[in-house]
């Protein structure tokens, strides 16, 4: 009974400390298996939009509570129930990863009190299709992170015919939309589509099934996916040159040890996010990121730049109304609706109506730098790239959800 | 035609690694009744050691030397000074060592980062050569890992039929009570086991980490597919590893050709009909 009492105060103590005007932000990452470093560089950029108001809000201290998934829906929602029903949470900042964002756009339909934003998760149903009222997105999907990068192929580099190599699930599903609605409109053709398992580590069969008659591969695999496909590619002597889907050629990867590099100098690649852009906000970020993280990578990942964005937005929004999360979030609501900021890439951030980011984007190449390392160089910045790509939104709805089958162009 | 053959060959080279991996797991679990479920952390470390080692000394073969060295003191050390002590409570050691492997890959996380490394292959392995008849390219080190299982498993079949030490296994294999009783050292003969198996991870990972990668989550996948092989081939014997890896190999392979987004079921396909009709293993031995 003594100890129940104790149990009991202790935490009507606890409860007590939280001051009322502390606001609660939860944090959803990938701190296990094949994405830890990605996850690992989410957090940074979380905490570096903290360090920027200094922990504060007009007074409201931001207290910041994290929880990893492994990368899978099912661990995304538990995840989420634990931040909001143990820890409370009032705001959820996640997920990083593709199918996970999905899960949490359903769950956020039964937490009406609670406002999520998206981490860096890019599918592409997320925000376009059965899109929920408190769950916001200052990024974009994969499909935008594609942008500008089928027409380079086909255009610039003169690519007639690519083959697929893809990761089975939605994000890359999106990511092989945004690549090929360009290069097929282009003219181009894509005659096989390879979907591996996610995490996969051989992939030797279907470096033989590549057919021998295609200009080059697009490769949208993540982590040591990517590693082992490639390397087991050059092993078995291919030499097709490579596309890279946007965490395929990520700062992560290219940081990674081993001869399988050398595929990579030169591929063109889509991404919101480049490690050497010479931007002045980017150049200012980098600094920021690297001062306060010397012992992570020489920039921000992808993740890191879209937990800093979101982040970001979250306090702007905050700030905005004052810490005010009254009445279910709704003047909130309202400020992150219609909030409009610059992001590190130089472009104005602000939301579309199904709360999809409208953003800049990156067709890059991978170089050697004079120290022998790689990095992403700026081939060309698209500025404004909507959700429907640029199309019709209307018509681009109607082309139906991303699959395996869908699109296609032979 | 020649997708098909290379296809195989490529299921028989995965089935290599995968006997690699598994032989130690099945070793230590035919002597001491052990599900060893820290065996892919010891794995990874093996991989891991052996990156360093090569970064540092540029040598390939002390690379796997070393890594299996790391593995075996670590194995050692689990046994010595965790295991040991619940020696005779099968379930508790099991569940024991899922918490040792936890800690381990945590461990390394910490250590290594979460960044996926590979170990750079020598001269002789690296590249690739032109199959004679297929006239397709193929990794060597590919090919090499089927020269590594032979004599890998040639090895231990003759350390456990034809030596000293390999009778006193196989008797502590057919009744432990029994060789306790004629007054062998045996906890210092499981400690000793637990190496050798720790050696044989160690070295695979080392081996894994060169013909494939290495990254967080490589333990699991490898104590996946060794649990697999050895519950199809059957627990403790070396012929049964070898079985199991062929077949789980050759599934892997051939769903990731012809049915990719159904090729994991495959192997639980053939994991499943062996534990209904026969299930203590195609090779293995019943229980008494």
């Amino acid at each position: 009974m003594n100890k129940l009492k104790l149990a009991v105060s202790i935490l009507a103590l606890s409860a007590a400390s939280a001051s009322a005007e502390d606001i609660k932000i939860g944090l959803i990452s990938i701190l296990e298996g094949n994405f830890a470093v990605s996850g690992t560089d989410a957090i940074r950029g979380a905490e570096l939009a903290i360090l920027d108001v200094e922990g504060s809000v007009d007074g409201n201290k931001i207290e910041m509570v994290s929880m990893s998934s492994d990368g899978s829906p099912d661990t995304a929602v538990a995840a989420a129930r634990k931040l909001i029903e143990q820890d409370g949470v009032d705001i959820i900042l996640g997920p990083l990863s593709g199918s996970e964002g999905l899960a949490l756009r359903d769950l956020s339909k039964s937490y009406p009190n609670v406002t999520f934003i998206n981490g860096s998760s890019a599918a592409q149903d997320t925000t376009l299709r059965q899109s929920s009222d408190n769950f916001f997105r200052f990024g974009g999907d994969g499909a935008q992170w594609m942008v500008g990068v089928g027409d380079y192929a086909f255009n610039d580099l003169g690519y007639k015919s690519v083959a697929v190599v893809a990761e089975d699930y939605s994000f890359p599903y999106t990511q092989v939309l945004g690549f090929m609605s360009e290069f097929c409109a282009a003219g181009g053709t894509v005659p096989e589509k390879f979907w591996t398992p996610i995490g996969n580590s051989d992939y030797s069969s279907v470096v033989y099934a590549i057919p021998q008659d295609v200009d080059a591969i697009f490769v949208a695999l993540g982590g040591a996916d990517a590693v082992n496909f490639l390397t087991q590619y050059d092993q078995a002597g291919g030499d097709k040159p490579i596309i890279g889907g946007s965490t395929t050629i990520d700062q992560s990867i290219l940081e990674s040890k081993g001869p399988f590099k050398k595929l990579l100098i030169g591929a063109p690649a889509g991404s919101p996010t480049v490690g050497d852009y010479d931007g002045a906000e980017w150049q200012a970020f980098v600094k920021a990121y690297t001062t306060n993280y010397p012992d992570a990578f020489s920039a921000p990942s992808i993740f890191a730049h879209h937990y800093y964005m979101a982040a970001t937005a979250a306090l702007l929004a905050l700030d905005e109304v004052d810490g005010d999360l009254s009445n279910d979030h709704a003047a909130y609501r309202e400020a992150l609706t219609n909030l409009s900021f610059t992001v590190p890439t130089g472009g104005t951030m602000r939301l579309d109506a199904n709360r999809n980011g409208i953003v800049d984007n990156f067709v890059t190449e991978v170089y050697e730098r004079e120290d022998g390392t790689l990095g992403n160089r700026v081939i060309k910045v698209v500025r404004d790239v909507s959700q429907s790509l640029g199309q019709d939104p209307e018509a681009f709805l109607a082309m139906g959800p991303v699959s395996r089958d869908n699109p296609s162009c032979p | 035609m020649t997708f098909f053959f290379i296809v195989t060959l490529n299921g028989l080279t995965l089935a290599a690694l995968y006997f690699l991996a598994a032989s130690g797991f099945s070793l230590i679990f035919g002597l001491m009744r052990i599900v060893n479920m820290a065996h892919g952390a010891l794995l990874m470390l093996g991989g891991y050691v052996g990156y360093s080692v090569v970064d540092m000394t540029g040598s390939w073969s002390i690379g796997v030397i070393a890594g299996g060295l790391a593995a075996a003191a670590a194995g050692a050390i689990v046994q010595a000074g965790v295991l040991g002590w619940m020696q005779g409570d099968e379930l508790r050691q099991t569940l024991a060592s899922i918490a040792i492997s936890i800690i381990m890959a945590d461990l390394m996380l910490w250590y290594w980062g979460g960044i996926t490394y590979q170990v750079e292959l020598p001269e002789a392995l690296s590249g690739g050569l032109r199959l004679p008849l297929l006239g397709v390219g193929y990794a060597n080190i590919r090919l090499a890992l089927i020269g590594f299982a032979l004599v890998t498993g040639l090895a231990l079949w003759i350390f456990i039929q034809k030596t000293r030490m390999g009778a006193i296994i196989r008797a502590g294999v057919d009744d432990q009570q029994m060789l306790r009783a004629l007054g062998y050292p045996i906890n210092r003969i499981f400690i000793l086991v637990f190496a050798l198996g720790g050696m044989l991870a160690g070295m695979a990972g080392v081996i894994a980490a060169s013909a494939l990668s290495i990254a967080p989550g490589t333990d699991l996948q490898f104590l996946l597919s060794s649990l697999v092989v050895v519950i199809v081939g059957g627990m403790g014997s070396v012929g049964g590893a070898a079985l199991g890896a062929l077949l789980v190999g050759l599934a892997e392979q051939y769903g990731l050709a012809y049915a990719p987004t159904y090729g994991v079921v495959f192997t639980f396909a053939i994991m499943v009909l062996v534990l209904a009709v026969r299930p203590q293993g195609l090779l293995g031995r019943a229980e008494q």
